[in-house]
């Protein structure tokens, strides 16, 4: 293996400077951070099925399924981080591995649609659980990291690093995948299923494995967001505002690259939590505009500003297209 | 046997407000092929403003039925304008990009126009129950329903009616016919498809509106009311079949009268039997009951 990736050696650069950086920044930066990974991976399994031409307006289904989970095995005892988060994780992955069996046969407008009924059938269980807290969902305690229970501000500085790894893991784990045969099928399905199924591979069998794989990490996004906010609610967990605004990281970032999608999820918590400081009436007004913004003026995202820069370099940067033709 | 009058009676209405909601989603996306999330903050505005005007014309001393007119008046001013401004300032621009992205645009929009609604009308109830107190209460076997919300099926039955005979018997409802049947070849034909969408998006601005004026009376009208009528809206599209007028209809009835047995028998599954119900019709028919076959271009 001569060949180096550069997305790898990117994300690798990006991994050390924050696992350098977690121990010097301010509290309100890594706690931003760490929603900007949550929510980053959650984009990250929209943008492996908008590879496909696949989006879900209801990818809240497995970040809720993921941060309830976790925060449901704390009510029982269960503390240690790295259990919490593999089983929301897994939870999610099981969840999107049978609702795939479905899902697989729908396409466009039909595939998010179906999707967001199934996110609302959770939160629609969820409020009306009194167990769980019903809208006002329930905390969840601090976790501990295989043994150690760390107090105050160490709490969130651990929490950060163990989210990094993780989110790296994945993210590298996801761009490895893409670049398999099975993931490069995504391109082919998108632009003629037919063809594929002519040409001997199964295109419901590709979209079915896509769709685990954003499931899973779905789910691993709400488990940590689950973590990192010590509180689970089904309004800012699994409502379908929710599922919208995944859809507008994925937007914001481009489908060019899997490190974009946490650029986009920073530029988004940003972009809130400034709107939400300064115009606490108009954040929506704000939000709404840039998305706006993006659809009219960036369509390919924030990633292609970077394929701008260096237009000669075409190996992902270029992939990026969601224009379809007029039909 | 009472339980079940008062089940039926309050399906019908919920049934007839859900088709009220959702008729100008599906002829919207029927003839433009768009699904419009903005449909819940035409519905929110078209509250907002019935109520002020109904509040406004009660203030003076003109005959008491006449506040019905403010009801009117308030859908039709806000879905000619926000119709217009919406297809005309924004869409058009987005017909060639892809059908996600114009969901996600109709979403952005929603969201700014539920902080404009803020900005305009606050953050305090508005109660504009004079229409609902005038026509008083009747007696259905022993049990007491308001009059208002019996008119809101009428009133269903009317819109229902009105469109099937403006599509069928009309110039204007052929020519919208041919465009969604094939927009290319009815613009070949001279149709001017422009024209068409502005006009389409218009009606169904004015529906959604019409919705949200017409239900003020009945409730509170206050911020958030429009999020739920999208989800609820988009259940009972696509469970009839997206774009399918009797589909509204089937679907605005299985929906309602569903709903109102579960809040009367099992009121814990009240919010997740609409989904279920979505859910279990697309699973049996991807493309809902009433959805016109689909050729597929290789």
């Amino acid at each position: 293996m001569r060949y180096i990736d550069k997305t790898v050696v990117g994300l690798s650069i990006a991994f050390l400077v924050l696992l350098f950086a977690d121990f010097f920044m301010a509290e309100w930066v890594r706690f931003i951070g760490l929603q900007s990974l949550a929510r980053g991976a959650v984009a990250l399994g929209l943008l492996v099925l908008w590879r496909t031409g696949l989006v879900s307006f209801g990818h809240a289904l497995y970040f809720g399924f993921g941060a309830y989970a976790a925060a449901m095995l704390t009510l029982v005892g269960y503390h240690d981080a790295f259990f919490l988060v593999f089983a929301g994780t897994l939870a999610a992955g099981v969840l999107a591995f049978l609702l795939g069996f479905l899902l697989r046969r729908y396409r466009a407008i039909f595939f998010a649609l179906l999707n967001m009924a199934f996110s609302m059938i959770l939160y629609g269980v969820i409020v009306k659980t009194e167990a769980l807290g019903s809208t006002d969902g329930f905390s969840v305690l601090t976790p501990t990291f295989l043994g150690y229970a760390p107090k105050g501000e160490a709490v969130q500085t651990t929490l950060f690093i163990f989210t990094l790894v993780f989110t790296y893991i994945v993210t590298v784990g996801v761009h490895l995948y893409l670049k398999t045969t099975l993931g490069g099928m995504s391109m082919a399905v998108r632009e003629n299923e037919i063809r594929v199924e002519y040409l001997g591979y199964s295109a419901e069998k590709v979209i079915h494995v896509k769709y685990v794989f954003s499931g899973l990490v779905a789910g691993f996004g709400g488990a940590i967001m689950a973590l990192a906010i010590g509180q689970v609610d089904p309004d800012s967990m699994a409502n379908w505002t929710v599922s919208g605004e995944f859809v507008f990281i994925t937007i914001l970032s481009g489908i060019g690259n899997v490190g974009a999608t946490y650029i986009g999820a920073l530029v988004f918590e940003l972009i809130r939590t400034y709107a939400f400081e300064y115009a606490p009436l108009f954040w929506q007004f704000i939000l709404g505009g840039s998305l706006l913004a993006i659809i009219m003026f960036l369509p390919d995202g924030i990633w292609s500003l970077f394929g701008r820069l260096r237009r000669s370099d075409s190996s992902e940067s270029s992939s990026s297209s969601n224009k379809a033709p007029s039909p | 046997m009472q339980e079940l009058i008062v089940i039926l009676v309050d399906g019908l209405v919920f049934s007839s407000y859900l088709f009220m909601v959702s008729v100008g989603l599906t002829v919207i996306f029927g003839v433009m092929k768009i699904l419009n999330v903005t449909h819940g903050a035409f519905y929110a505005f078209g509250a907002y403003m019935s109520a002020t005007l109904i509040g406004a014309y009660y203030n003076t001393d003109l005959p008491e039925f006449g506040g019905f007119l403010a009801i009117f008046a308030a859908a039709i001013i806000v879905g000619v304008f926000f119709g217009i401004v919406l297809e005309r300032g924004l869409l058009r621009f987005l017909y060639h990009r892809d059908e996600h992205i114009i969901v996600l645009a109709t979403f952005a929009m929603f969201l700014v126009l539920e902080d404009v609604l803020l900005m305009i009308w606050g953050t305090d109830p508005y109660y504009a129950y004079e229409p609902m107190a005038l026509l008083g209460a009747v007696d259905i076997v022993e049990l007491t329903f308001d009059v208002y919300s019996l008119t809101l099926i009428g009133l269903a039955v009317i819109v229902a009616l009105g469109l099937w005979l403006g599509l069928t018997k009309t110039k204007w409802g052929k020519l919208l016919l041919a465009v969604i049947f094939d927009r290319e070849i009815s613009q070949a034909m001279g149709i001017n498809v422009t024209v068409v969408f502005t006009v389409t998006f218009v009606v169904g601005s004015i529906m959604g509106a019409l919705g949200g004026a017409y239900i003020a009376p009945t409730i509170s009208v206050s911020p958030g009311i429009g999020v739920e009528v999208i989800v609820l809206s988009f259940a009972v599209v696509v469970i009839g079949g997206m774009g399918s007028i009797p589909g509204a209809i089937i679907g605005a009835l299985l929906v309602g009268i569903s709903r109102a047995a579960a809040v009367h028998k099992f009121p814990e599954i009240e919010l997740f039997v609409i989904y279920a119900i979505m859910a279990l019709v697309l699973a049996i028919r991807p493309e809902g009951l009433f959805a016109p076959p689909q050729a597929r271009k290789i």
